[in-house]
């Protein structure tokens, strides 16, 4: 088991927007978590990461045999979590590369290896470049600064595949992408995929899933799973949409 | 978040010693024969004497200003004592071997190896501590270059007439209360003579280092490039941590003649007092160039230390198509407070300025950007620029901005920029999302921030400033 969550509620400015999610996932696996907006999607990526604001009320989550809610943002990063954002933030004057290098490094740190220098980094960053289709001016220019939202969605790519974490969550990594570039964030997620890295895809949309097989679908409504099955729920969210969930919720009180 | 913020910058002061070493100190006060004791210890000619009284006869007059935006107890100016040299001074060490070794630990101990054989590459030293040059290195290899790097002191002595002619012709020795001041009880400091045509073999730098317990010090740089000539020059400022305020007035004088050009570089760290405010120096500086025909002078400031900043490096265009520059990064934290910019002054044609200035204010510090372009009438053409960004880190800090614009010439184009941001919520989460901690994250997000400026330093100081920005901001951060 790579990641366990029980029971979990949280909450944000006080209001409970998690209300008892559970989700079991092994190495290698992808799961796919869908659901209205507002459903808390985005939410469970925050608070998987621990970014402050966002409050565990009960439950448990263990991460490798660790008690994931009791580590840092940054201790948890160095773990393997990574979160690839939806709406990626700019850090004007600070290069890609150095950033990516300090980050490559502290994982490095963490696992008791040597760090890369300058030449080796720019090696793998190059690679790792062209593997997401950006150009390679963009290690030179600041982290995602006048980067286009597709450029952006690409770059959090590339972050993932250097950083090489063990449990992915890419938040609606497809949001405002053309068919072109959605292939090639797929592409990229797909060519992490080693049996052992696993995988949080959260989406609103069917399409990207037509490109990134999920092993698992879930269906997140009002903070709670409703519904887990294989990849045909998602095709089942594309021809109904999440209209049926409303009864499902009567049904359900 | 911004307590994390807070206790990242919690403040660290590396450069906080005190050294042991004896030294001759003046009692504390300050009158005419304490002026006619410092020029007797220097055995300055008669000119000399008359020039500093002069300027404390017009001082005496004069007013502490109070126009800037800091809050501070006013200094006693006969509290402080106004000399103070290491005993072993008083032969003056003919090499380094006679140096007392207590003071060259000093310096090793602040980075700045003195010794010959590990001396930093392509770097000549004047170090100064408290109110003497106690080295400068290199000597003989500018000299044969015809370039004079030596102490002011030594240079009123061998060099008079140079003196003589420049000394007060860029900051006259009444221009302001601080450089008044600074006139009548100057020291030492650096003296830079590069001669027609030449371009200097070597970056030269100063250190500056007070000591000495309530020790004033005045130090004064005079610059002087010929036609045609070049030169960058740095100077590095620490002190001792103590719980008193100590006063630093220094005054520095650039001329940059027809087609030269002057690169002057400042990364001070005074101590800044701690986080409650107490002690710390007073920095009240006033730094201006003149530029003649075709010259170019740039300023370049990274100010991370002091409790108090009072400073404005000015350029003078007097000549047609002359260009100023200023790039400047303030950091504030704790209780530091700042008030700095530049003057641009421009009066011949086709005159170009640039002021690229960014504050960065933390903790409950006060950060002031003060800043004057002014368009003579002859100023046809003219044109500046300036970009003004503030950083904001936590919620207790405050950025300021005073820009001042006067122009007589309906020609002469002021373009001006302002922004101010905060080191955002969101920005440190994603640094610490892939695996930085917060204290890293800052320092990365602020020197980003910095970069523009940084880019001016010369490649050595450059990588010194981004650790001293590093290191200063630790503990800031919340």
């Amino acid at each position: 088991m790579m990641l366990t969550i029980k029971d979990l509620q949280a909450s944000v400015e006080e209001k409970t927007i998690i209300k008892g999610l559970n989700l079991t996932i092994n190495p290698g696996e992808v799961h796919a978590i869908m659901g209205p907006n507002g459903a808390g999607k985005s939410t469970l990526g925050y608070v998987l990461s621990g970014r402050e604001g966002y409050e565990v009320e009960s439950g448990s989550v263990e991460f490798e045999k660790q008690d994931l809610l009791e580590m840092e943002v940054d201790e948890r990063a160095r773990a393997g979590i990574f979160l690839a954002f939806q709406y990626p933030v700019e850090i004007p004057g600070v290069s890609n590369m150095e950033f990516m290098k300090e980050s490559v490094n502290a994982a490095r740190k963490e696992r008791g290896e040597e760090p890369l220098s300058a030449a080796e980094f720019l090696k793998t960053a190059k690679a790792a470049c062209k593997q997401v289709n950006l150009p390679l001016d963009f290690l030179k220019r600041g982290v995602n600064e006048g980067f286009s939202g597709g450029e952006k969605k690409r770059n959090e790519i590339m972050q993932m595949i250097l950083l090489q974490p063990k449990l992915c969550i890419l938040d609606e990594s497809d949001s405002g992408l053309d068919i072109d570039a959605l292939k090639v964030v797929a592409d990229g997620v797909n060519s992490q995929r080693d049996g052992k890295r696993s995988f949080i895809v959260v989406t609103h949309y069917q399409r990207l899933l037509d490109y990134i097989q999920p092993d698992f679908v879930h269906i997140l409504a009002d903070g709670k799973i409703v519904k887990s099955g294989g990849p045909e729920l998602a095709k089942e969210v594309e021809t109904s949409g999440y209209a049926w969930l409303e009864g499902h919720e009567e049904a359900s009180a | 978040m911004s307590e994390q913020i807070d206790q990242a910058l919690a403040r660290k002061y590396d450069a906080g010693f005190v050294s042991a070493i004896e030294s001759d100190t003046f009692p504390i006060g300050l009158d005419e024969s304490v002026i006619r004791r410092i020029s007797a210890m220097k055995e300055e000619p008669e000119w000399m004497l008359d020039w500093r009284l002069q300027a404390f006869r017009s001082w005496q007059k004069m007013k502490e200003p109070d126009w800037a935006h800091l809050g501070y107890e006013k200094v006693d100016y006969q509290s402080i004592s106004y000399y103070s040299a290491p005993k072993s001074m008083k032969d003056k060490p003919q090499s380094l071997a006679e140096v007392d070794p207590e003071l060259l630990r000093t310096y090793e101990k602040l980075g700045i190896p003195l010794h010959e054989q590990e001396m930093l590459a392509g770097v000549a030293v004047d170090a100064v501590f408290d109110s003497v040059s106690v080295v400068t290195t290199f000597r003989a290899k500018l000299e044969e270059a015809g370039v004079i790097f030596c102490p002011i002191s030594e240079a009123i002595k061998k060099y008079p007439d140079l003196v003589k002619k420049y000394i007060g012709s860029v900051v006259p020795r009444s221009d302001n209360f601080f450089a008044a001041l600074n006139s009548a009880v100057f020291t030492d400091g650096s003296f830079v003579y590069i001669p027609k045509g030449v371009r200097c073999p070597m970056e030269l730098s100063t250190y500056f280092r007070i000591n000495e317990l309530n020790t004033g010090q005045f130090e004064r740089t005079l610059i002087i490039a010929e036609e045609g000539s070049h030169v960058s020059y740095l100077e590095g400022c620490t002190a001792p941590q103590r719980d008193e305020n100590q006063l630093h007035a220094a005054v520095v004088e650039l001329v940059a003649l027809d087609n030269a050009e002057i690169k002057y570089s400042t990364v001070q760290n005074w101590y800044p007092g701690d986080e409650n405010g107490k002690g710390g120096i007073y920095n009240f500086v006033t730094k201006r160039g003149i530029c003649e025909t075709n010259a170019k002078i740039s300023w370049t400031q990274v100010e991370t230390g002091s409790a108090i900043t009072w400073k404005y490096p000015s350029c003078i265009l007097r000549g047609d198509n002359s260009v100023g520059e200023f790039y400047s990064v303030a950091l504030t934290r704790g209780r530091q407070q700042a008030d700095t910019g530049t003057k641009m002054i421009h009066l011949g044609k086709n005159t170009k300025s640039t002021i690229i200035s960014k504050g960065i204010s933390a903790g409950n510090s006060s950060n002031a950007y003060r800043g004057l372009v002014k368009m003579g009438p002859k100023a046809d053409g003219a044109r500046n620029f300036t970009e003004c960004d503030s950083l904001l880190i936590g919620d207790k800090s405050a950025a300021h901005t005073f820009p001042y614009i006067e122009s007589s010439n309906p020609s002469a184009i002021v373009e001006h920029e302002a922004t101010t941001s905060k080191v955002s919520d969101d920005q440190l989460f994603l640094c610490q999302q892939r695996g930085l901690d917060t204290e890293k994250a800052v320092s990365m997000i602020v020197n980003g921030f910095c970069k523009e400026v940084f880019k001016e330093l010369p490649m050595e100081f450059a990588v010194e400033a981004g650790k001293l920005l590093e290191i200063s901001l630790e503990g800031s951060v919340g």
